[in-house]
């Protein structure tokens, strides 16, 4: 009786780890966190790039419907990629950009813009990466789809925005009317 | 005499500001040892040295220094990167399983001893 069980137990224990690690293995390791909690703060202070005033995330958002914020760094390689749907998405009238230079160097970030076109309505500067990190954001590239009305996070985008994402970000700012 | 116990004030004044500033770091210290980094695999904030995890040991030191209690700053975290960011689980219907299955496993050794030892 006491192998029986002991039999029992073992082959029901292999199951159950096989299926566990069989679930594992279909799921995708990125976390990303569920966005039902995600409000933004406003109490979020940042220096502009281009001057040395400081601004409030309030600020920030009030123009339009929409806006993205894009953490982006002139070190960071996939920024680049990232870049040219950032200025096709400027065309967007809803849609305002602003701009999050993540722990960056001023002479270089400014280089970038120059360099590759500035998509951005506003940016401003994170050098210590304590605003992205108050945004909850990973690290660079990281852009976060805000509603403006209601003050919501939409949708998050961690890593480089690509021609998939771009069109989402484009249908959710259609649908969402 | 005087200048005694000015050097002793002296240094009972930079052991003194030493000693807050030890404490808070700790403080900081003990807070991140909590935290997954979550772009590093396996690491503790405290341990990892990527630009996340540099930045929010300087958050929590910030929000340390605006008198935020350890409490508040987990909450504050976890409403911002969700549960996956404390290494201390609440019990809720997703890991319910992970509280009770060790207390099963050990009911269950339990009775496989004391059978053992009844059957002796």
């Amino acid at each position: 009786m006491v192998k029986n069980i002991k039999l029992i137990s073992v082959v029901f224990l292999v199951i159950v780890s096989f299926f566990i690690l069989l679930k594992g293995l279909n799921k995708t390791n990125n976390y990303s966190p569920n966005l039902n909690s995600s409000k933004i703060d406003f109490n979020f202070k940042a220096k502009f790039l281009y001057s040395d005033e400081e601004t409030t995330l309030y600020e920030l958002i009030n123009d339009k419907d929409f806006s993205i914020i894009n953490i982006w760094a002139s070190w960071c390689l996939p920024c680049r990629d990232e870049h040219s749907f950032l200025l096709k998405l400027k065309s967007l009238d809803k849609l305002n950009i602003i701009g999050i230079n993540y722990k960056d160097n001023e002479i270089n970030a400014k280089k970038f813009i120059k360099e590759l076109g500035n998509p951005y309505s506003k940016i401003v500067v994170d050098p210590s990466g304590v605003n992205s990190i108050e945004l909850g954001a990973y690290g660079v590239p990281e852009t976060i789809l805000i509603n403006n009305n209601s003050k919501t996070i939409l949708k998050k985008y961690i890593g480089p925005l690509d021609y998939e994402k771009f069109a989402e970000v484009k249908l959710i700012i259609k649908n969402e009317n | 005499m005087k200048i005694k116990i000015l050097i002793f004030i002296i240094i009972w004044l930079v052991s003194f500001f030493n000693f807050s500033y030890a404490d808070n770091s700790e403080k900081v210290d003990q807070i991140s040892k909590n935290l997954r980094c979550l772009i590093c695999q396996g690491q503790s904030v405290y341990d990892s040295q990527s630009d996340f995890a540099l930045s929010m040991k300087i958050l929590i030191q910030n929000k340390i220094n605006e008198g935020k209690n350890d409490e508040q700053i987990y909450d504050f975290l976890k409403s911002k990167y969700g549960e996956w960011i404390v290494y201390d689980p609440e019990i809720n219907k997703n890991t319910v399983l992970l509280w009770v299955l060790p207390l099963i496993l050990f009911i269950f050794g339990g009775i496989l001893i004391l059978r053992k030892v009844s059957i002796k």
